[in-house]
């Protein structure tokens, strides 16, 4: 195996680590959204606040949502905020000194997020099977598109705020739109009209169509995802020029 | 010149507006201990950032074994090792996981648990980075520094806030580091460091060289008899009156019951008269003791006594 290689595993399982062994990253990345998942897929949230598309199923939409947030969890405001504070703490200075640099710091922060994404999935999906989930209908190739741009949008501006703003500014910021992500931002709830359109057109929103088009409809949602791959390209060329190791 | 472990040579470095460094050259070899002295905002944890190759100088050369660190990074890193002044470490990981992490990020590490034990991290290895004492987490980034087996090692600090007993283990190891062959550059502000641990020392003020030599020539302890350096006479009794009379015709002595200062600076002369005084007179020497300037002193002197 080629050394660069190796280094940015040797990275990723050490990120992965400490994110599945820190209580708040665990809470923000596993905890909250099988709650989330259990009460959405359970009662009729969805129905009520008329976020239930017609003939949809409600476990299918709430699956949805709750893969959306898992994403947003992890890759925007998880590694927004431990990308912070190591950067406080001089660890990515350090890092940077080793053979492993600059690159490879990134590199394995990105596979630390799609190795915890893979655990957020396994124990996500396999709740909403046991919740009644129908995974016939289900666009598998549309499922992991959606959630491989919708990581690299999001990861991409949460490794630029947390590059940028001070660490209890990313921390207060990403706790914040987390919540408006999942709540009004179309991850869980999927809107109608003029406000539809436009959360459409933001990273939550496009994620949210890309998965409920893949989960509920089968279908993979080229549009969204074009949507989301634009962010990712903005928000890691921004990333590039303004990102601060210090 | 190509293989010495660190050449820098004109570099300069901006923040915005403001220079960081300007014009610095210097170079560290092989088994020797580097010091770089300057007061707080001098340049040297900066000229340190950019030999580490973390950040990007505005002009100048830096090479470390004959490669560019900003261009050749993983070969320059895999034969430098750098402790930051501001730990580097990952709080909520054990130091062990982090030392073990980093080594596997370098082709020929050292034994992990060998300099965890050298450097007595193995007696709080079980509690978080978070829950280190700040001598503890220094000690952690000592190890982060040398766990890559580096040639060349920048140490940024390594011995503030340590206990004495900590200190004497630091000691060791820089003095073990650079009888192996490494080449140390450091940044202290401890002049008492400096000049036990240092074998060439850079003084650097506004981001520029203002002194460089070996802490022998910094302190003129090479001349016993230069200026600013003292002869201390100590008699076996009292200088009898007479003496005391010729004595002060000098003007350059300074007499306490049977302590006898003299101010070299006057020459070798001086001195002779004034041994030969005490020869004719018959007093007996009990010792002679020149004493020179402290690194201190001297970098008061180049540096300036007022706070920045």
């Amino acid at each position: 195996m080629r050394a660069d290689v190796r280094r940015v595993l040797a990275q990723t399982r050490f990120e992965t680590v400490t994110v599945l062994r820190n209580g708040e990253q665990l809470l923000l990345a596993l905890i909250l959204p099988l709650i989330i998942l259990v009460g959405l897929g359970t009662t009729d949230v969805l129905a009520s606040v008329g976020s239930l598309p017609a003939g949809a199923s409600q476990i299918q939409v709430a699956t949805a949502g709750v893969l959306g947030v898992a994403v947003a969890s992890i890759a925007f405001t998880g590694q927004g905020i431990q990308t912070a504070f190591d950067r406080r703490y001089g660890v990515l200075r350090q890092l940077a000194t080793t053979p492993l640099g600059a690159g490879g710091i990134i590199w394995g922060k990105l596979g630390a997020v799609l190795a915890v994404l893979v655990v957020q999935v396994v124990l996500l999906a396999t709740t909403a099977v046991v919740l009644g989930l129908d995974t016939a209908p289900v666009s598998i190739a549309g499922t992991v598109l959606a959630l491989l741009a919708g990581a690299a949008a999001l990861v991409s501006w949460g490794v630029l705020m947390a590059g940028t703003l001070r660490p209890e500014a990313t921390l207060a910021v990403a706790n914040l739109l987390w919540v408006l992500m999942a709540s009004v931002g179309g991850l869980l709830f999927p809107r109608e009209g003029l406000w539809g359109e436009i959360a459409g057109l933001t990273p939550p929103g496009a994620l949210g169509d890309a998965l409920r088009s893949a989960i509920v409809d089968g279908t993979v949602a080229w549009i969204p995802l074009l949507v989301l791959l634009v962010w990712a390209g903005v928000g890691s060329v921004l990333a590039r020029r303004w990102f601060s190791f210090d | 010149m190509s293989t010495l472990p660190l050449r820098i040579e004109r570099l300069s470095l901006t923040y915005g507006r403001s220079t960081a460094v300007e014009d610095v050259s210097l170079t560290a070899e092989a088994g020797r201990v580097h010091a770089l002295l300057g007061p707080n905002g001098a340049g040297k944890s900066s000229t340190i950032a950019c030999a580490a190759g973390l950040r990007s100088p505005r002009s100048g050369t830096i090479r470390i074994f004959g490669h560019d660190p900003r261009t050749d990074h993983a070969r320059t890193a895999e034969c430098a090792g750098v402790m930051l002044q501001d730990g580097g470490l990952p709080m909520s990981a054990r130091p062990l996981a982090v030392l073990r992490h980093l080594a596997r990020l370098y082709e020929d590490p050292v034994d992990v648990d060998a300099l965890a034990e050298r450097l007595g991290i193995t007696s709080f290895a079980s509690r978080s980075i978070r829950r280190l004492s700040g001598g503890q987490r220094q000690r952690v980034g000592l190890a982060a520094a040398l766990v890559g087996r580096p040639r060349l090692v920048f140490l940024d600090e390594p011995t503030a806030g340590l206990d004495p007993q900590a200190r004497l283990a630091v000691d060791e190891v820089i003095a073990e580091q650079r009888d192996a062959g490494t080449a140390l550059v450091l940044t202290t502000h401890d002049m008492a460091d400096a000049e036990r641990l240092a074998d060439v020392v850079t003084v650097v003020d506004h981001g520029r060289v203002i002194a460089h030599g070996t802490v022998s020539e910094l302190t003129g302890a090479e001349d016993v008899l230069a200026p600013g350096r003292t002869a201390t006479i100590v008699l076996e009794d009292d200088a009898p009156e007479a003496v005391l009379m010729t004595l002060a015709g000098e003007g350059i002595v300074h007499v306490d019951g049977a302590v006898v200062t003299i101010d070299c600076a006057p020459g070798v002369e001086s001195l002779h008269r004034i041994t030969g005084v005490l020869a004719e007179h018959r007093v007996a020497v009990r010792s002679i003791e020149f004493r020179g300037k402290s690194l201190g002193d001297v970098f008061l002197e180049l540096t300036g006594r007022s706070l920045r």
